[in-house]
């Protein structure tokens, strides 16, 4: 595994992916996922909102990096927020 | 008719998930991992942080690498789309000659890339090539080497020539599933040309436009090998896009740490334009009711 240059933070990072699809994979089963409709007019599963919550979350981090000098955690704390938002309403 | 739920289906497609493993998801973590260090070779890392996500996002260069690929697929899918819907709209519905200009439309379609790219580099030279010595024996100033904007004639010229087809076909494909039945109820009513493409044929063959309009862009976001070898990104940034410039930071400079932080900024592109695409294809499909 040399040749992929690990570091702790990218491991966590995947860990933390790969838990969330886990979690989501374990609940999709037990709790069979319903589509509706949100705001932005498309049908939408939790695992669609999943997706969706971790692409916006990635634009969010690279708009506070390039556009703020804030430290970084300042975006994971808008990413939540977005996240609550598009669970509940997209 | 109620569908049997078999969860062990699910096991048929752990080969597709291996073969993407190794194929995609490895190679991107590995990418992943290389952004946030800095390396001199020898396998040798060395913490990075953001840094290189930082540099990227105020890298004149990338930005504007970027405005060129989204320009160049922007003007290729307002050529080849309509282009293509045209020829399909105007190729025979059967017989001898259908068979034929199918077969001849998917010739170009046959050519690997860097085959394509040195026919144009051949053709559009001008001491040796038929396009580039006819325009100057015309009198007019056509250099793909040194001009801007006979660098990107040329290219998007290429494009269109190579891919057409492909719309054209898929267009065609659609076109040929719709019932004679609407054909003849347009004539009863009196319906122009027009009317018959707006109301009948444009939404029928909306499904298969959206797969031609997504593979294309998809396609044409990642361009690499045909304006390499036409231009080599020339006359001097003009027609460097996205993957041209990506390649000779990653390999030319070997700057893996810059390199790895721009792909992973190209692919959340690539990643967010197809969602959007994927998402309004299936939704259409809903609508339609496939």
């Amino acid at each position: 595994m040399d040749w992929m240059a690990w570091t702790w933070p990218t491991a966590a990072f995947f860990g933390i992916i790969a838990a969330t699809l886990i979690t989501f994979t374990v609940l999709a089963i037990k709790y069979p996922e319903v589509p509706r409709h949100g705001v932005l007019g498309i049908e939408t599963t939790r695992g669609d909102r999943l997706f969706i919550t971790l692409l916006g979350s990635a634009f969010i981090n690279l708009a506070w990096l390039g556009l703020l000098s804030a430290p970084q955690w300042g975006a994971l704390v808008v990413c939540f927020f977005y996240a609550l938002a598009v669970f509940r309403w997209v | 008719m109620n569908k049997t739920v078999n969860q062990k289906a699910w096991f048929l497609i752990l080969p597709v998930l291996v073969l993407v493993a190794f194929s995609a998801v490895i190679p991107l973590m590995t990418v992943v991992n290389y952004s946030v260090q800095d390396t001199f070779g020898n396998n040798q890392f060395f913490w990075a942080g953001l840094e290189w996500f930082e540099e990227m996002l105020d890298s004149e260069r990338m930005w504007d690498a970027l405005g060129r690929q989204l320009a160049f697929s922007a003007i290729i899918l307002a050529i080849e789309i309509p282009l293509g819907i045209f020829v399909a709209l105007n190729m025979p519905k059967s017989g001898f000659w259908a068979s034929l200009c199918l077969v001849l439309m998917s010739l170009p379609l046959l050519i690997p890339w860097n085959v394509v790219g040195t026919i144009w580099q051949i053709f559009g030279r001008v001491d040796i090539g038929l396009l580039g010595h006819t325009l100057a024996a015309m009198g007019i100033d056509y250099n793909y080497t040194q001009n801007i904007y006979a660098a990107w004639i040329t290219v998007i010229v290429m494009d269109v020539w190579h891919w057409t087809s492909l719309v054209a076909l898929l267009a065609y494909a659609g076109l040929q599933s719709i019932p004679d039945a609407y054909y003849q109820a347009a004539k009863i009513d009196q319906a122009s040309r027009w009317k018959v493409f707006r109301f009948i044929e444009l939404p029928k063959i909306m499904g298969v436009l959206m797969i031609a309009i997504l593979l294309r862009f998809m396609d044409s976001f990642m361009i690499y090998t045909e304006p390499f070898v036409v231009t080599g990104g020339g006359p001097g940034n003009a027609t460097t896009f996205l993957s041209i410039d990506l390649v000779k930071m990653a390999l030319g400079q070997f700057d893996l740490g810059p390199a790895a932080a721009f792909s992973i900024m190209y692919y959340l592109v690539i990643l967010l334009i197809s969602y959007v695409f994927y998402t309004v294809m299936t939704n259409l499909d809903k609508r339609e009711g496939y």
